[in-house]
């Protein structure tokens, strides 16, 4: 038994990025909601799972606003920024089993006008230990919890910061292509290197953006998914992996080593695919290192030549690895990794902005504090 | 109030002797009182025999620098008289790291495998914070 074509994308839905809104989190995501559910060529009420980001809407809004009579099953899959890529593992195996037909994985969020990320953390389970332990020290905010991360690599290995400038420039390049991006004016590696330190080694063009918006996916069973409105992206192959020590990245025995890491070779046997078959890949870039860190957790490169890999334009859409395609958290928006789904259902469908040409197979991943992992791959149908 | 603004640590009663270890100027971690494994941060299993019988001890103090940041920004306004400040991920001889502000070590110092001490700073009266000097 396995999930393999188990379920396909059949819609997707965004709202315009902003940075600055009066609006709620919960409109926008059930404005994005509405546009992945229209994209299906489906109704709101018939919507019959629901995987909503863990901060955000519940179920009952969903019912409530969209008249939803008879919800077959809801979930929230909490693992911060991996939580909308391991949402379709839940989708896809809550549909194999018989329970729903179609499952709607959607966000929404105020981070730009709401709580800041320095606030919002306090708050998340997932930070309780670090809470009590390292947030007293001053190590508050992902930027300097995962700052150790890239510290050891590059010490390690030899990576440079120039090296995760490249990731910058070509993630920003992306943006600069898409007609809803927040951060469209092109960058240079230089312009990097004189962004103010956040914490060191990250510097501020390392850091995503805080964004409003929202965005969404319909899932539905594969005998449904052929009669509806777009073609359909089949979902190949798809795990979760989580960190040793996952509540503590100081505890890890590799700080290099993401939960992406034991996902990975999951994903792609279930697939039956290999790296070289990626025609194009969504890595969450919630900071320019991990994008590097998890495509050496990916099978891309060996680890420690995550730097080499990413030199030279290598993720540029005429690349060896178009990477972020859309602009990423970096420059698109920060949805939580929602808006990379959309972009890779796009790129495979083939009417992206910043089109890879005939891309036939692309993955998508999601990275959540501290460190947990996600991945789907998928082909269009 | 005592005026102190910085973020600071809620207790649980299985984590309360660690914060009374530090205010006594002693590094105090878990230690599972069957197989003998130290673990850090304090919590109620031991990961490797899943015993919940377990006993404090008293660090070494001595430490080696795994990695580092140096922050230059403040996510919380209390931190930002402090900027820039170094923090350390530290492997500690009894198998575990945690992490501490450097005291009185220059950026220019830091590497892999720098020797630290743990020393202990009182910032108010029911809270004191460990820290590394250079050994």
């Amino acid at each position: 038994m396995s999930l393999h074509e188990a379920g396909a994308i059949t819609g997707i839905g965004e709202t315009k990025y902003l940075r600055g809104t009066d609006r709620t989190a919960l409109s926008f995501q059930l404005e994005a909601s509405l546009n992945a559910i229209r994209d299906a060529g489906l109704k709101p009420s018939d919507i019959d799972g629901l995987i909503p980001y863990g901060h955000g809407a519940v179920a009952e809004d969903f019912i409530t606003n969209f008249g939803i009579n008879d919800l077959r099953f809801s979930a929230t899959t909490p693992m911060g920024g991996a939580s909308a890529v391991a949402a379709i593992q839940c989708a896809l195996a809550v549909i194999h089993a018989g329970i729903c037909k179609h499952v709607l994985i959607s966000l929404g969020r105020t981070g730009y006008s709401g709580g800041r990320i320095g606030t919002r953390v306090q708050q998340m389970p997932q930070f309780k230990v670090i809470g009590e332990f390292e947030m007293p020290l001053g190590a508050i905010a992902p930027a300097q919890l995962y700052a150790p991360m890239a510290r050891r690599h590059m010490e390690l290995y030899g990576t440079t910061s120039r090296q995760l400038a490249e990731i910058a420039v070509t993630t920003r390049y992306h943006a600069s292509l898409q007609a809803n991006a927040t951060m469209k004016s092109p960058i240079t590696i230089e312009d990097h290197q004189s962004s103010r330190m956040i914490s060191d080694p990250l510097r501020l063009l390392d850091c995503s953006l805080e964004s409003d918006g929202g965005a969404a996916v319909v899932i539905s069973a594969p005998d449904r998914a052929r009669d509806l409105a777009k073609r359909p992206i089949m979902v190949m192959g798809l795990a979760e992996g989580h960190p040793d020590s996952p509540s503590a990245i100081t505890q890890r025995p590799d700080l290099t080593t993401l939960g992406l890491a034991k996902a990975a070779p999951k994903a792609f046997a279930m697939a039956g695919i290999t790296q070289a078959d990626i025609d194009v890949a969504e890595v969450y870039d919630c900071f320019t290192y991990i994008v590097m860190c998890q495509l050496e957790d990916l099978g891309f490169c060996k680890k420690g030549e995550g730097g080499a890999f990413v030199q030279d334009g290598a993720l540029g859409l005429n690349g060896r690895l178009p990477v972020n395609t859309h602009g990423g958290l970096l420059s698109q928006a920060h949805m939580a990794g929602m808006n990379h789904i959309v972009e890779l259902a796009r790129q495979l469908r083939g009417d992206a902005d910043a089109q890879v040409p005939d891309a036939e197979i692309g993955l998508v991943t999601g990275y959540g504090d501290m460190g947990d992992g996600a991945l789907a791959i998928m082909r269009r149908a | 109030m005592d005026g102190y603004d910085k973020l600071v640590p809620t207790p649980t009663p299985e984590t309360q002797p660690y914060w009374d270890g530090l205010r006594e100027g002693r590094l105090r971690l878990q230690r599972c009182a069957d197989c003998g494994k130290v673990r850090h941060y304090p919590r109620p299993v031991c990961d490797a025999c899943w015993s919940m019988n377990m006993e404090w001890m008293d660090a070494a103090g001595q430490g080696t620098v795994h990695s580092w940041t140096i922050t230059h920004y403040a996510f919380h306004p209390g931190f930002k008289g402090d900027l820039p400040y170094i923090l350390l991920t530290v492997d500690l001889p009894e198998g575990v790291r945690m992490n501490a502000r450097a005291r009185g070590i220059a950026a220019s110092e830091l590497h892999i495998g720098l020797q630290v001490k743990v020393a202990f700073d009182p910032v108010k009266d029911d809270l004191t914070l460990p820290v590394f000097e250079a050994a």
